[in-house]
């Protein structure tokens, strides 16, 4: 694929959405196509988070391996979903295993090259923080939802 | 051991004084909840609106609300998707076929379909929440609507009528979407809570119009993401549960705020429940 339009499918895809086309170019800087055959690894919990992915096609479950136990899927993410975003939060190690579920196709954006360019212009840091924000509030929001385990039958 | 009162005392007209139906068939759905089919003993058929509820009497036990969730597959009977979860409901899902049961009703308000089969219906279901939905949902299929169905679940194994939801997913004018809570590595689906399908699903703010059932806390999260993507008030319904006892607007049992949930509800707006439920700080 093309350099250009790679930045066109960043701006097409929703977390990227409206971005100017200078700030995209920044980010395509950072990003390479990738795809992951169902069962593949996308990141393993512990390990260095290295890149954060934009899911434009297939499906990821973010597991929990727990000894003694089955892993636990505790949520999958589809297209149009990011993942991965330990990686530009310190200490940048991923929290649990992602693994694609279908044929998936990711941007791979590598962390800490767009970190970098965010600390040099602060335009793509905040450009980058509000996507990120309403993401982050959402998957709280889940989480607590998740969490109440609303549909427990009686002494469960 | 149940005590039936003799059929002939009976006034079957009068709301407060159940009629004797007869479990004709029960089938287990998943874990603790059965359906039971149940037809009037006389063989007339017995009617209902999506949405609606009877009063169940297991003779000797007592009387609990349970949604209707379909009708029997020859059109007289009902059915009714209960979870056993105390003394009356265990022993109506412990009721052996051909056993009479008391019924009352159908009462209450059911969903707007009226309003619904012009247009495109979203339903937001999760666990047993689906059990009132599914004549609602045939409805809106057999009048030709669109349907959005998310379905929301503890886990694959605490899935609510597979083969309907498999029927659902290939009508030509329907999305349906399936998540559960958790799952093993074996599951392919969605994972995670119901709300996180909002905004997958594909309608139009502005026509549409939300049905959503289930756990309370599970509906006030709903509400939230319906209203965030751009759904107003006046659009969602939610069907409520409270204490009954009289079923008809005499004893109070049921009240919230101004509505009593059997007869202004179950099915109730969303623009009439809002002062009573709290949903901006989730
Ligand atoms: C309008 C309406 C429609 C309903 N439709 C259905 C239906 O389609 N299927 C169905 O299974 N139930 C339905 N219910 C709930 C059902 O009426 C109650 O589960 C039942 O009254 C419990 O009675 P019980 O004697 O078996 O248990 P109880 O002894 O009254 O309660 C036993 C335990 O279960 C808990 N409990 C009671 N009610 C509920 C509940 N609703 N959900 C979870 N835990 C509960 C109690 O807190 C207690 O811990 C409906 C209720 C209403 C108001
Ligand atoms: S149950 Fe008696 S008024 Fe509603």
């Amino acid at each position: 694929m093309e350099i250009h339009d790679l930045e066109e499918v960043l701006r097409g895809h929703p977390f990227f959405e409206g971005l100017e086309p200078q700030l995209a170019r920044l980010v395509r800087g950072c990003a390479r196509l990738q795809r992951f055959d169902p069962g593949q690894r996308l990141f393993r919990e512990g390990e260095p988070a290295e890149h954060f992915y934009v899911l434009r096609r297939g499906r990821v479950a973010l597991e929990l391996s727990v000894p003694g136990h089955e892993t636990l899927v505790f949520q999958t993410v589809d297209a149009g979903e990011i993942v991965g975003i330990a990686a530009l939060v310190p200490p940048y190690r991923s929290l649990y295993d992602a693994r694609a579920v279908a044929r998936t196709v990711v941007i791979a954006i590598e962390a800490r090259c767009i970190r970098d360019k965010c600390e040099t212009d602060p335009r793509l840091g905040y450009e980058l923080m509000k996507r990120l924000v309403p993401v982050l509030f959402q998957r709280l929001r889940a989480t607590r939802l998740q969490l109440l385990d609303v549909y427990g039958a009686p002494g469960d | 051991m149940f005590m039936a009162p003799p059929a002939t005392d009976i006034a079957p007209r009068d709301p407060l004084l159940p009629r004797i139906v007869r479990l004709r068939g029960k089938r287990r759905e998943i874990r603790g909840v059965w359906s039971l089919e149940v037809v009037a003993e006389e063989g007339e058929p017995l009617d209902f609106a999506p949405g609606q509820f009877s009063m169940l009497t297991a003779f000797g036990v007592g009387e609990v609300p349970v949604s209707v969730s379909g009708r029997t597959r020859d059109g007289i009977g009902l059915v009714y998707t209960i979870r056993a979860v105390g003394a009356v409901t265990a022993a109506l899902c412990g009721l052996r076929t051909g056993a009479p049961l008391g019924l009352r009703g159908p009462f209450g308000a059911g969903w707007p379909l009226e309003e619904a089969a012009a247009r495109e219906v979203t339903v937001i279901a999760g666990g047993l929440g689906l059990a009132p939905l599914r004549p609602a949902i045939e409805a809106v299929l057999a009048a030709g609507g669109r349907l959005v169905l998310l379905y929301g679940a503890r886990g694959p194994s605490e899935i609510l009528y597979p083969a309907d939801l498999a029927r659902w997913q290939s009508a030509r004018r329907a999305q349906v979407e399936v998540t559960v809570d958790h799952a093993g590595p074996e599951w392919h689906g969605h994972v995670g809570v119901v709300t996180r399908l909002v905004p997958r699903a594909r309608f139009d703010p502005d026509t549409a119009l939300a049905l959503v059932c289930g756990p309370e806390i599970m509906m006030r999260f709903a509400v939230s993401s319906l209203r965030e993507a751009g759904l107003s008030d006046a659009r969602i319904f939610l069907s409520m549960e409270r204490n009954m006892k009289c079923a008809v607007g005499f004893c109070g049992h049921c009240q919230f705020g101004p509505h009593f949930v059997c007869r202004d509800g179950p099915v109730l707006g969303y623009d009439r429940l809002a002062p009573l439920l709290r949903i901006e700080e989730l």
